[in-house]
């Protein structure tokens, strides 16, 4: 959920919770006034009808509240000391301009006594109150009223100045979800003067800094490493070489010594097969010149002819266009040769090898084993499809860096029983 | 030294000795790390030359512009300064020795940078013995035999322009792995030639498989049997399990 609306979920419940409250109160209050004021103009009217009544010869009783709104009668002595002046919430039958038939108001009523020419009187005087349920009602809708209102502009002010106040945020966002930490692309930033902001930005800075320092670390690590073993690695097997020539060595021992020689040559390779990878993934080694496919192709052909043919693996090239791209040499024969080895090293006797090159691609098939590989874990380093423990493992990693660095799609897949890469260079 | 033994010491094989030692080969080997130093060293005077050694920038100065030799092996990376300062005083100093750089930095700049300030070779660490060796061979033979093209040992002869083996002037056809295989031999006349030097040389820096060694012992036993059968006084023997040594018959 959008922060926008998740703060417009809130207000609304809160608001919602006030209004509500403040209705009640408001409402007592207001009745409140209203019987105070009513009781006040009661007292009044009282003064104002003993005052007559006094004045007047004789008293009349009154029984039924007319028009005048009161009634009058003769009560004993001690129910008249009894009674004390009160004011009460009633109903009585009245007729109102718009009624038909009279029919039952609620009036407030004060209930006094009063004393005239040695009589005691009781003395009703009604006033008309709204109606309980049409000042409720009337109320409810004042409320719902308010509230949409505060709703809609809570809603108009999130959108406004709430969007505006978080426009750095969302740039930043957008910017963070973009970075590469891989790419060269700058930190992200965002012009802002809330501190909340700075401080985000700041942290992930700091974050970001951090993580691109540690990725570069353990980068250049690799490469550091593999390029300080290098020399240790060639005294070594330099030491055995010298020592193969040893008149005195015996045949058991170098058989040791053999085995250890091999291992070396393979942890040599190794680190050869690493130091690359490393230097290609940290993007060194670039001289960009045109590089001639169909020319490279064919000399890695030639190179390899004779190890085909040991193996009987027929090698075909069909031309179909010219392939000329930007790039750094080695690469391109780096690349060029490991996919071209790979064909022929995870093939069968008697199989073949095809080699299609257009003006944007170059499509290299084998026969080998009936099962495709895993499309998606085949270019990851130190994946082995074979058991056999020679390779580096990193051949087609390698090809797969090289691809990366120069934005080349490869692919690969298992079509009619053939492993299929291909290597797609964009259109030019 | 195949070319110089045949003209240095075939025509007065008396005084063989006496010419090896007069027109020893001298070798300037610049590198700072002592134990790669000694197996350069061993390895060297294994094939009859004089070996002089530099550890430090300053060192290597000073023999380099004091002393003539045939080569000069140089460590990019030196105690006190780099190799390619080495290079530029050479240069300065009219010096025409043959410089291999041995570095263990793999970068095209710093080889072209390298054989721009004239270098002749650039070997990158690390490498077999049998690489260096035929490299040093390689870079003085062009130096010393200029215009001969022509490897020979007893009544075999490897034109290396033409591509093509003679056996008691009889031409023998060779394919392009076992004419690589040969020349390597040659160039490690003597010596041990491991199966990985071999495989490296033949298929560059990227061969990283056991079929390999199965196709190289392919090429050798074909190759072998040439040799055999046009009776050249040339042998391929196998060492150990390791590898293998072209020896005279």
């Amino acid at each position: 959920m959008k922060l926008l609306n998740q703060s417009v979920k809130y207000l609304s419940v809160a608001l919602l919770l006030i209004v509500a409250l403040w209705a009640v109160v408001f409402y007592f209050s207001m009745f409140n006034e209203i019987k105070d004021s009513i009781d006040e103009e009661l007292e009044y009217q009282r003064r104002l009808i003993i005052h007559n009544t006094l004045n007047d010869s004789v008293i009349v009783s009154k029984e039924n509240f007319d028009e005048n709104l009161y009634t009058l009668e003769r009560i004993d002595e001690p129910t008249a000391l009894a009674l004390k002046d009160r004011f009460i919430d009633t109903e009585i039958l009245m007729q109102d301009a718009d009624d038909q038939s009279p029919e039952l108001e609620p009036v407030r009523m004060l209930i006094t006594a009063f004393r005239a020419n040695e009589v005691y009187y009781q003395l009703k005087i009604a006033n008309p109150i709204l109606e309980q349920n049409d000042l409720i009602k009337a109320l409810l809708w004042h409320v719902i009223g308010l509230y949409t209102i505060l709703i809609l502009s809570v809603v108009l002010i999130n959108n406004f100045v709430l969007k505006k106040l978080w426009r750095p945020f969302y740039d930043f966002l957008g910017q963070l979800k973009s970075y590469k930490i891989d790419a060269s692309t700058p930190l992200p930033q965002s012009n802002t003067n809330i501190k909340e902001f700075k401080y985000l930005q700041q942290a992930v800075g700091e974050m970001v800094e951090h993580s691109l320092n540690a990725y570069n670390q353990q980068k250049e690590f690799i490469e550091n490493a593999s390029h300080e073993l290098q020399t240790p690695l060639a005294i070594a097997s330099n030491k055995l070489e010298l020592l193969f020539e040893d008149e005195g060595l015996r045949e058991s021992q170098a058989q040791k010594l053999t085995e250890t020689y091999q291992i070396l040559q393979r942890l040599t390779k190794l680190n050869k097969s690493l130091l690359l990878l490393s230097k290609i993934e940290n993007r060194q080694i670039i001289h960009a010149e045109e590089v001639d496919f169909n020319e490279l192709v064919q000399q890695n052909i030639d190179e390899l002819e004779e190890f085909a043919s040991y193996k009987n693996i027929q090698m075909t090239l069909d031309t179909k266009g010219a392939l000329v791209k930007t790039m750094d040499k080695t690469h391109a024969h780096t690349l060029v040769s490991n996919l071209l080895k790979n064909a022929i090293y995870h093939n069968m006797e008697n199989g073949t090898v095809e080699i299609a090159i257009d003006d944007h691609q170059i499509k290299i098939s084998n026969t080998g084993s009936a099962k495709a590989l895993d499309r998606n874990k085949i270019f990851d380093r130190f994946q082995k499809h074979h058991a056999s423990n020679s390779g580096t493992g990193l051949g087609l990693a390698i090809v797969k860096a090289i691809a990366t660095l120069y934005q080349l799609q490869i692919n690969y897949s298992f079509e009619d029983r053939k492993h299929v890469f291909k290597m797609i260079f964009g259109k030019s | 030294m195949i070319g110089v033994s045949q003209r240095k010491t075939g025509r007065f094989p008396i005084l063989s000795n006496f010419y090896k030692y007069i027109w020893c080969v001298k070798v300037l080997v610049i590198e700072d790390e002592e134990q790669l130093l000694n197996n350069i060293r061993e390895s060297l005077e294994k094939e009859k030359i004089l070996v002089e050694t530099a550890m430090d920038f300053d060192q290597a100065i000073e023999k380099a512009l004091i002393y003539d030799y045939d080569c000069i092996l140089l460590d990019i990376m030196l105690p006190k300064g780099s190799g390619l300062d080495v290079l530029r005083a050479l240069k300065a100093n009219h010096k025409t020795d043959n410089v291999i750089i041995i570095s263990a930095k793999d970068s095209l700049a710093d080889k072209l940078l390298g054989l721009e300030l004239g270098a002749d070779d650039y070997l990158t660490k690390p490498f077999h013995l049998a690489e260096l060796n035929a490299r040093v061979k390689a870079v003085i033979r062009r130096k010393n035999f200029d215009g001969n093209h022509i490897l020979t040992l007893l009544n075999v002869a490897l034109d290396i322009h033409e591509r093509e083996l003679k056996v008691n002037n009889e031409t023998v056809h060779l394919n392009r792995k076992e004419f690589d295989i040969l020349y390597y031999f040659l160039m490690n006349k003597n010596r041990l030639v491991t199966k990985s030097a071999l495989a490296e040389y033949v298929w560059g820096d990227n061969s990283d498989n056991a079929d390999n060694f199965d196709f190289i012992y392919y090429q050798i036993k074909n190759l072998r049997k040439k040799l055999n059968d046009t009776q050249a006084e040339i042998n391929i023997e196998a060492v150990y399990g390791v590898g293998y040594k072209l020896v005279e018959q």
